[in-house]
This record gives C-alpha cells, sequence and structure tokens, in this order.
C-alpha cells in the first residue's frame, strides 16, 4: 500500500502501457476507419507520456521536446489519413475496413 | 508550484484516461467515440502539468484537443451516414487480434515486474518557472534540424490531405 | 486554520502559486459571481445601446430604464420548455452547452486584475488561454451534429471553420506581442499573464505603442480576429437570424440555449481579457510612464471613485427627468436608490486603503468594458459578411498581415537589441 501510495516513475510506465494496449485492441479489433484511426491516437499518447514521465525522472528536458514533435508528427498522420479516408469514402460509399479488398485475388 | 496530493490526482487521472481509452474502442457511434478521446487527452494534459512539463500540456491542449478532434470529428460528420452506427462494430479478425493483444499485455506485464529495480525510486527535482524558455532553448539550438524538418514535414502533410480530398485534382 | 487565511494577506503572489487552496475558492467564487453580474449587464447594455444607435429607447418598462430587463429574460429563459428533437442524439444534444460553457468558463483561472488579483499564474498563461478557448470549437460542433437538422449542421460547420480560421490569425498577433515581453536585460520574455504586464510596466510602455505602428497593427490583427472568434457581428453569419435561422443554437430552447448565449458573452470578455493585457497594459493605470511621479499616482487613484460618483449623478439627473405620473413611483424610487448605491460604492472608493486594492481591478475592468462597448458600436454599425468573404480575409488578408507584424517586429527587436544594448 505505501508503494502504492508514492507516485513513482514506475505508475507513469504502467498507465502508458494500459494505454498503448488499450490502442492496439482498438486498431486490431475495429471495423469502422475513423475508430481506427483513433485508435492510433491513443497510442501516439500513451508513447507521448512514457517520453515526458522519462523526462521527468532524468531531470533533462528532452523527452519533452521529443513529445512535442510528435505531437506534431501526429497532427500531420491525422490530417492525411482523413483525407485518405475521404478518398475512400467517396470511391465506396462505406468506412469498414473490411471491406477494403479491392486487390483481394 | 510543486504537485499536491499527488498520489490521489494520479489514480483519479488515470481512471479517467483508462476508462476513456476503453469507450473509445468499444462505443458504436463514432461521435462518442471521439467525445470520450477528447476526455482522455484533456486527462492526458493533467498529467503532464503533474510531471512538471506545463508547455507540453498547453500544446497538447491547443494542437490535439482543439486542433486534431475538431478534424475528426469534421471527418465524422461528413462520413458517417445512419447505415453505419447499425452494422458489426469488431472486424472479422477479432479474435487474432484480442490473441495479440493478450501476448503484448504478457510482455509488458513481465517487463515492468521483471525490471521494476532499474527506475530510482525518487525523482529528481526539476523547475517548473522557465521550463517554456528552456524548452524554446533547446528546439532553436540543439534540435534546430529536427525542427525544420518537422515544418517541412507539415507542409508536405498539409499539400497531401488537400490533393487527398480534392473532387478533381 | 485563521492564520493559514490570514498568510497569505501579506504575500505577493496569486493564491494559485502561494497554495493557499481557501483563497483559491474565494477568488474562484468572485470571478464567478463578477462574470454572471457582468453578462447580465452586457445583456442590458447592449439592447440600450444598439438602441440609441438606431434612434430609438429600448427596453424601458421592466425597470427604470430597462434596468431589471435582464432578470426577466432570465426568468422567461428559465421557465420555457425544455425541447430535444426526437432523433437528435441526446448525450451529445446534452453535452453539448456544457462543453462550451466549460471552455468560456476556465479561461478565467489565468485573468490578471492586479499583480496578485488572479486565481493563479500559470507559467504558460497565454497558451492555457488560447488552447481553452478552442475547445469552444467542439462544443459548436457537437450542438450542430446532435440537433439532427440541417441548419444547425451547416451553421455549426460555418461557425467552427471561422473560429479555427481567425485563431491562427489570433496567435500570430499573440506571438507578436509576447516577442516584445523579451526585450529586457536579460533576454528572456515569459507566457504568463501577469509576467506580460509587468513587462509593460518594466519597458514603461504599452505594447499598443511599441515599435509603432507595428504594435498597433498587431493589436488591430487581434482585434479583428477576436470578433470573429465569437463569432459576433459583422462576423455573425453562422447565427444571424436572417441567414440561417439560428445556426448551431436552433434547436436548443429555454435554459440550454441561455447556456450558449452566457458562453458568447464569456468569451468575449475573455478574448477582450487577452486584448487587454497583451496591448493595453492589463491593469496599470494610463500614462505610466509619461505622468509618472506620486502626485499623478494620487490624482489617478481618484478616477475611480469619480466614475461611481459620475453614474450615480446619471441615476439622479434621470431620477428627475422620470415622468410625473403616479404609476412611475415606484421606477422612480428605484432609480434613486440605485443612485444613492452607486454613489456610495463611489464614496467608498475614495478611502486610500480599499483604493489601493482595488485600483488595478478596476482599470482592467475599465478597459474591457471599453472591448465591451466596442463590440456593441460593430454590432451596431457594419454591415456582415459573406461566408466566403470571411473566409477570405481570415485566410489571405488577416494571416500575412500577422506573419508581416511578426517578421518586421523580430527584426526591429533585433534591431534594438544589438544598436542599444550591445
Amino acid at each position: 500500500m505505501e508503494s502504492m501510495l508514492h507516485i513513482t516513475t514506475l505508475h507513469y510506465l504502467v498507465l502508458g502501457a494500459a494505454l498503448f494496449l488499450l490502442g492496439v485492441i482498438g486498431v486490431l479489433t475495429r471495423r469502422n476507419v475513423v475508430i481506427v484511426l483513433m485508435s492510433i491516437e491513443l497510442i501516439l499518447n500513451a508513447v507521448n507520456l512514457n517520453l515526458v514521465a522519462f523526462s521527468r525522472m532524468w531531470g533533462g528536458l528532452h523527452g519533452q521536446v521529443f513529445a512535442i514533435f510528435v505531437i506534431t508528427d501526429a497532427a500531420a498522420e491525422a490530417a492525411v489519413g482523413l483525407g485518405i479516408l475521404i478518398a475512400f469514402f467517396r470511391n465506396k460509399e462505406t468506412v469498414n475496413i473490411d471491406e477494403v479488398n479491392l486487390l483481394k485475388w | 508550484m510543486a504537485p499536491v496530493a499527488t498520489p490521489f490526482f494520479f489514480y483519479l487521472l488515470s481512471g479517467i484516461m483508462l476508462i476513456g481509452g476503453i469507450l473509445v474502442i468499444t462505443r458504436k457511434n463514432p461521435v462518442h467515440s471521439a467525445l470520450a478521446l477528447i476526455v482522455t487527452l484533456l486527462a492526458q494534459a493533467s498529467i503532464y502539468l503533474m510531471l512538471y512539463a506545463p508547455f507540453v500540456a498547453g500544446v497538447q491542449i491547443i494542437l490535439y484537443a482543439g486542433g486534431i478532434m475538431v478534424l475528426f470529428l469534421f471527418v465524422i460528420m461528413l462520413v458517417s451516414i445512419d447505415r453505419v452506427q447499425k452494422e458489426r462494430q469488431f472486424n472479422s479478425q477479432w479474435v487474432v487480434g484480442i490473441i495479440a493483444a493478450t501476448a503484448l499485455g504478457g510482455l509488458f506485464m513481465a517487463v515492468y515486474t521483471k525490471g521494476k529495480d532499474i527506475f530510482p525510486e525518487h525523482a529528481l527535482p526539476m523547475v517548473e518557472n522557465d521550463n517554456t524558455q528552456r524548452i524554446a532553448t533547446m528546439l532553436y539550438g540543439q534540435y534546430m534540424f529536427a525542427f525544420e524538418i518537422a515544418s517541412l514535414l507539415l507542409l508536405v502533410a498539409i499539400i497531401g490531405a488537400v490533393v487527398m480530398a480534392k473532387k478533381k485534382i | 486554520m485563521l492564520e493559514y487565511v490570514k498568510s497569505y494577506l501579506t504575500s505577493s503572489q496569486t493564491p494559485g502559486a502561494a497554495g493557499n487552496m481557501f483563497w483559491v475558492l474565494v477568488y474562484i467564487l468572485l470571478i464567478f459571481t463578477g462574470l454572471a453580474i457582468a453578462v447580465m449587464l452586457m445583456t442590458w447594455l447592449e439592447r440600450k445601446v444598439l438602441a440609441h444607435m438606431q434612434v430609438r429607447l429600448g427596453p424601458m418598462r421592466v425597470g427604470p430604464h430597462g434596468l431589471l430587463q435582464p432578470i426577466a429574460d432570465s426568468l422567461k429563459l428559465l421557465l420555457k420548455e425544455d425541447i430535444m428533437p426526437a432523433e437528435a442524439d441526446s448525450f451529445i444534444f446534452w453535452i453539448a452547452p456544457f462543453i462550451v460553457v466549460l471552455a468560456a468558463f476556465t479561461v478565467f483561472v489565468v485573468v490578471p486584475f492586479g499583480p496578485t488579483h488572479a486565481i493563479t499564474d500559470m507559467n504558460i498563461g497565454i497558451l492555457f488561454m488560447l488552447g481553452v478557448s478552442s475547445l469552444s470549437v467542439l462544443g459548436i460542433v457537437m450542438a450542430g451534429w446532435a440537433s439532427n437538422s440541417h441548419y444547425p449542421l451547416i451553421g455549426a460547420l460555418r461557425s467552427s471553420a471561422q473560429m479555427v480560421s481567425y485563431e491562427v490569425a489570433m496567435g500570430l498577433a499573440v506571438v507578436s506581442a509576447i516577442l516584445m515581453t523579451s526585450l529586457n536585460a536579460e533576454g528572456t520574455g515569459t507566457l504568463s499573464m501577469i509576467g506580460i504586464v509587468q513587462a509593460q510596466q518594466a519597458q514603461g510602455e504599452w505594447f499598443i505603442f511599441k515599435f509603432f505602428p507595428l504594435g498597433l497593427i498587431a493589436f488591430f490583427i487581434f482585434a479583428v480576429a477576436m470578433v470573429a472568434e465569437t463569432n459576433r457581428a459583422p462576423f455573425d453569419l453562422a447565427e444571424a437570424e436572417s441567414e440561417l435561422t439560428a445556426g448551431f443554437h436552433t434547436e436548443y430552447s429555454g435554459f440550454r440555449w441561455s447556456l450558449f448565449f452566457l458562453s458568447e458573452y464569456t468569451a468575449m470578455i475573455a478574448v477582450s481579457s487577452i486584448a487587454v493585457t497583451l496591448w493595453l497594459g492589463g491593469w496599470l493605470r494610463p500614462f505610466p510612464n509619461l505622468l509618472n511621479g506620486a502626485i499623478w499616482d494620487k490624482a489617478f487613484s481618484f478616477l475611480p471613485g469619480i466614475a461611481f460618483l459620475f453614474l450615480a449623478a446619471m441615476c439622479f439627473y434621470n431620477t428627475v427627468r422620470m415622468p410625473k405620473h403616479p404609476l412611475f413611483r415606484v421606477q422612480t424610487i428605484g432609480l434613486a436608490v440605485f443612485g444613492v448605491f452607486l454613489g456610495l460604492v463611489g464614496l467608498v472608493l475614495f478611502v486610500p486603503a480599499v483604493s489601493i486594492r482595488v485600483q488595478d481591478i478596476f482599470w482592467f475592468a475599465a478597459k474591457v468594458a471599453g472591448f465591451m462597448y466596442l463590440y456593441i458600436w460593430y454590432r451596431g454599425t457594419f454591415p456582415r459578411y459573406r461566408f466566403d468573404q470571411l473566409m477570405q480575409m481570415g485566410w489571405k488578408v488577416l494571416l500575412p498581415m500577422g506573419l508581416g507584424v511578426l517578421i518586421l517586429t523580430a527584426s526591429v527587436a533585433l534591431l534594438q537589441q544589438k544598436l542599444w544594448h550591445p
């Protein structure tokens, strides 16, 4: 109980791992492409949490700077991913990834 | 100012984040998922404040919750027709997905139980007053190249998104 | 316990920075009450000022000169039937007004009414304000979506596109003002709201006059962008009655609509506070550098009391001009009592002990009130922008202007640092 009350870096890392796991489950099991993209955002956030927790542990700011870069990257990737989604939706009228099977033989 | 009542806020915020995460991956209506994701992102910004990272927290609120999620909501509104919500929500390989996620979870648990001695008990003290100034010094000094590349990446992403979503190129 | 409460009174920090939770709660309650009163006053003021600009009288019946009209309005809104569309998504329909209200009110955590009169002083103050006020876009998008009807949906899409576009111009104007805070000996600027006003105090001039005309152009860009950000005339295409019925809050009635209304006025006060803090010197009295010295300080410290006495004098003048009819007796007495109350407040403000503490709040509130008057003036004067003209102005006019001002400000600041402080 005493170790539960004192919050160490390990607590933040376990939280990050739990979020990462939730994101992975979302990516692997959902049909709706938008929700898959949102699960990818969850994964990126878990990584950010790890980075900032380690930056706190070592006392330097490199983790935080890299977390800012990851957030910027996530924004760019969400924009492009949603653009692809809109192009896909315009062709096929559906948002299921099960139906992205034009190349299937 | 040092964080107050750290265990209470940590458990509260991590509970909010985990419940939000579970709601993101299990809701049938994508707008509800987006709302749960906004809650998760805001709770994460609060955890950044606890980790002596106020600038990253501010960037998270502006970019993630105020920018990316607006983008998601726009696209959901354009794309989600009623027919979508009446279909199945889990895809055809969900069993394999759950098995793979369980394996990953087992790996995480093994790593964190066996390796918990690497992490020091008490973290180093960090100042918070000049956090923005120090990040700025690093960003424009040591990480200048990465900064420029990130702006180039954003330019490419803008052009890519515009080209993808246009009706006639 | 009592020492805990009294230990803050001699501190030179905001209660959040000093860690004193009791005073944090007191400040939160005071700001919340003040905002509620300010919003009610704003509704009355808007109708009266617009009416006088249009050569008519406005509400005159409810109280003396319509002073009790906001109370009648809020009673009506509370008692109206609460309609929810049948096919609407009820959870999102319910939560959308709350998100907008939360985003509008949370901003006031860092607004500085004085050097210690803020709830807390985050060192990312201005970033926090811009970020949280951008969360209201989410509430508007969800309100439009949840109403399940095409007028609100188009209104919400237009309104949120407009808000997101003008946020970019606002951000650039803000950055060029933040740049000016770094022109001190160490070369470190600050994002904290109290730090920005203290930088203006240290440099001896308000940022609107700095590097003339660059500060003025940055202020102008922010002033235009903040009107567009709060969906007010002349950028109110998304909610004007003649355009889209009522835009994103068409399907909302009664208390839910009043939440949108409340959050609109609160957001107006919030962005005006940003403008006042960044460019107009926050809580500093006018002419801090030109007319300095103890005598001028004393003279300016009389102004809060004089302002309230002037308002009391206007109340008494209008009491005398009231019609001498028995039906107007209650209104006449009410107006006279209100005048006496304002006069008492004015007299209390002459006491030096009160005046020292309240002076900063008075100057800040006076400047924000000036901005509110400007908002109403714009509404009465300018015709509405068409939506494509609006977006064109946001991206093609304000954004390049903001970039230009930023580059010029940075160059002039660098030259100043190199030439005069080598």
